[in-house]
């Protein structure tokens, strides 16, 4: 094994699978490195849940290379299992037993002795807010305590490679925020991640990398800079209350578009706080009055009509 | 690490998970238990003093207790077959069972899980059931050693309709087909030598019911209960289970180890 290779968590290569006469990936390579969180971004029915289904020995692939945690997923999928943990887009819970029970099961599964069970199974609890539904069962749960109670069983083996299918969908905001702090957590740990998103926000704030799946495919792949700098449509929106100001701004600020019945100018830009704070710099030294300021970010359909050149609508298709 | 030798650890992890919705649901099994409990009823209570008469028994529903209890108690064994493949169809059905095959345990106690518990709900069942018959003046005259061989051709019997129904409820594309899968096994004790003599059965219905697994299973439990000839039966019983078994673990097997279709979550409605 080269140094390299070892410091990758997961590596695939030609990753292909078809069901029926349906190609749902048509050759797609990724490597993950150790101890950092990756993001497969891409619209439904672009093939993220099923690399995520190979990946984890769920489903196996028609062809292709993959290794996990440098075993072969092919040869060794028992030495694959006992190094990842995932938890899948739809509940993985034991509806019939309790939260505690279900956390209780999975440390039998996973051959802790009973007292290391019973203390990682209160740990979890308490991190994951359970403690006063531990002795329900999960049909009582609220959508969120689900995901958390999902996300807990699969945290009881301590896996050092964590794939998380869609974490976040359907959750309301805090949801979201919350489930974004676990995951941020989980690496500060050591552990790594591979998740999917239909939200470039979400794999935006968490990801250390983004591949870009469309119909098997992957469009893009790179760090979120390098990607949104390849989106266009990221701009900072100024409103002026007269033609003056307007005038006065293009002078000052050079390349920007310009919209002279609303009285607005469109700038470029990534929409960070760095950026904005230099944009009102130099309309405060420049002393321009702006009535208005609004940023837009990029979302998944400028990506998608940037590197696909099409609306993911149609793609969806 | 190797899955293997936690075989057997992992196996009595997925028995206690199983057994724990058992209790804590057992809906299932009760339900299983009526059916033979009700046709007891009837047979006995009803029908018994025709069919003891037509039997030639002295005196009518008394000795057709003694000749129709063991059909009846293999009756519980059969109906528990059903509430099997529902119960092992509704855990395929959840998503904790994907979480199972991405994990590093032996994949087998998913299985072995579900027929050891299914057996020992079913045997319970069984148990009960003959608590009723004898209730209901059924007085078997076996002595230590015959009870234990019935009990034992009853577990083997119940192990490999378990196998069989565990297999219609892996392969089953709905909890309905699975309730409706075993529904040949539950009807084929009411053609065998079962509720009456197959001589007064009409020829190519004899035929069938002589050369049907329960027949031999039936006669044996027969003769080991009240003293009947047993003959060869007992040896065509015990391959029959043998060959039952054999069939509905490697159906199971092959039915779970088959690749998951390609799953939708079942929260968004399909693209």
């Amino acid at each position: 094994m080269t140094a390299s290779s070892s410091q990758l968590a997961i590596t695939a290569a030609g990753l292909r699978k078809s069901f029926g006469d349906k190609v749902v990936l048509d050759g797609i390579d990724l490597e993950v490195a150790e101890g950092t969180i990756f993001a497969l971004l891409g619209p439904n029915g672009a093939g993220k849940t099923t690399t995520v289904q190979i990946l984890s020995t769920l489903t196996s692939p028609d062809g292709g290379e993959v290794r996990v945690a440098g075993h072969d997923l092919a040869r060794e999928p028992d030495a694959v299992r006992s190094a990842i943990g995932v938890t899948g887009q739809f509940s993985a819970v034991d509806n019939l037993l309790t939260g505690e029970e279900n956390l209780l099961l999975m440390a039998d599964l996973y051959h802790l002795d009973r007292r290391e069970g019973r203390r990682r199974t209160a740990d979890l609890l308490e991190r994951f807010d359970l403690v006063e539904a531990a002795r329900k069962t999960p049909a009582t749960y609220s959508g969120g305590m689900q995901r958390r109670l999902d996300l807990a069983m699969t945290l009881v083996g301590d896996p050092s490679i964590i794939f998380l299918d869609e974490p976040t969908a359907g959750l309301d905001p805090s949801g979201r925020r919350t489930t974004w702090e676990i995951v941020r957590g989980l690496v500060a740990g050591g552990a790594t991640i591979l998740l999917t998103t239909q939200y470039l926000e979400e794999a935006d704030e968490l990801a250390d990398r983004i591949a870009l799946l469309d119909q098997g495919k992957l469009v893009a792949e790179g760090t979120p800079e390098e990607l949104k700098r390849r989106i266009p449509g990221g701009h900072i929106r100024l409103q002026f209350t007269d033609a003056d100001g307007l005038d006065t701004a293009v002078r000052t600020l050079g390349e920007v578009v310009r919209d002279d019945e609303a009285l607005t100018l469109q700038i470029p830009s990534d929409g960070s706080v760095d950026a904005l704070r230099a944009l009102i710099d130099r309309l405060d030294d420049a002393h321009i009055k702006v009535d208005g300021l609004s940023v837009h970010t990029p979302d998944l359909d400028d990506v998608f009509f940037a590197l696909t050149g099409q609306p993911k609508e149609e793609e969806a298709l | 690490m190797s899955a293997r030798s936690y075989a057997v650890r992992d196996s009595v992890t997925m028995l206690r998970r199983n057994l724990r919705h058992a209790l804590r649901y057992p809906t299932l099994t009760l339900t299983s238990l009526l059916i033979p409990v009700l046709i007891l009823l009837l047979f006995v209570g009803v029908y018994g003093g025709t069919l003891g008469a037509g039997i030639g028994g002295p005196n009518g529903s008394t000795s057709y207790i003694a000749f129709v209890a063991p059909a009846i108690i293999l009756m519980a064994a059969t109906s528990g077959s059903v509430s099997t493949a529902v119960s092992v169809a509704l855990d395929m059905s959840e998503g904790i069972i994907n979480r199972f095959r991405t994990m590093a345990i032996a994949r087998a106690s998913v299985l072995t899980g579900h027929v050891v518990g299914s057996v020992i709900q079913t045997l319970i069942s069984i148990g009960l059931l003959i608590g009723v018959a004898v209730l209901m003046g059924f007085r078997p005259d076996a002595d230590p050693v015959e009870w234990v061989a019935a009990i034992g051709l009853l577990t083997l019997v119940t192990l490999a309709l378990t196998w069989l129904s565990a297999g219609a409820g892996m392969s089953a594309k709905s909890v309905e087909s699975a309730s409706n899968l075993p529904t040949p096994v539950v009807l084929l004790p009411l053609i065998s030598s079962g509720f009456v003599p197959t001589e007064s059965m009409p020829a190519g219905v004899a035929w069938f019911a002589e050369h049907q697994p329960f027949t031999p299973i039936i006669e044996t439990l027969r003769g080991l209960l009240t003293g009947t000839p047993i003959g060869n039966d007992a040896v065509v019983a015990l391959a029959w289970c043998v060959v039952l078994t054999l069939a509905g673990y490697l159906w199971a097997r092959s039915a779970f180890n088959r690749d998951p279709a390609p799953s939708r979550p079942r929260t968004l409605a399909r693209v």
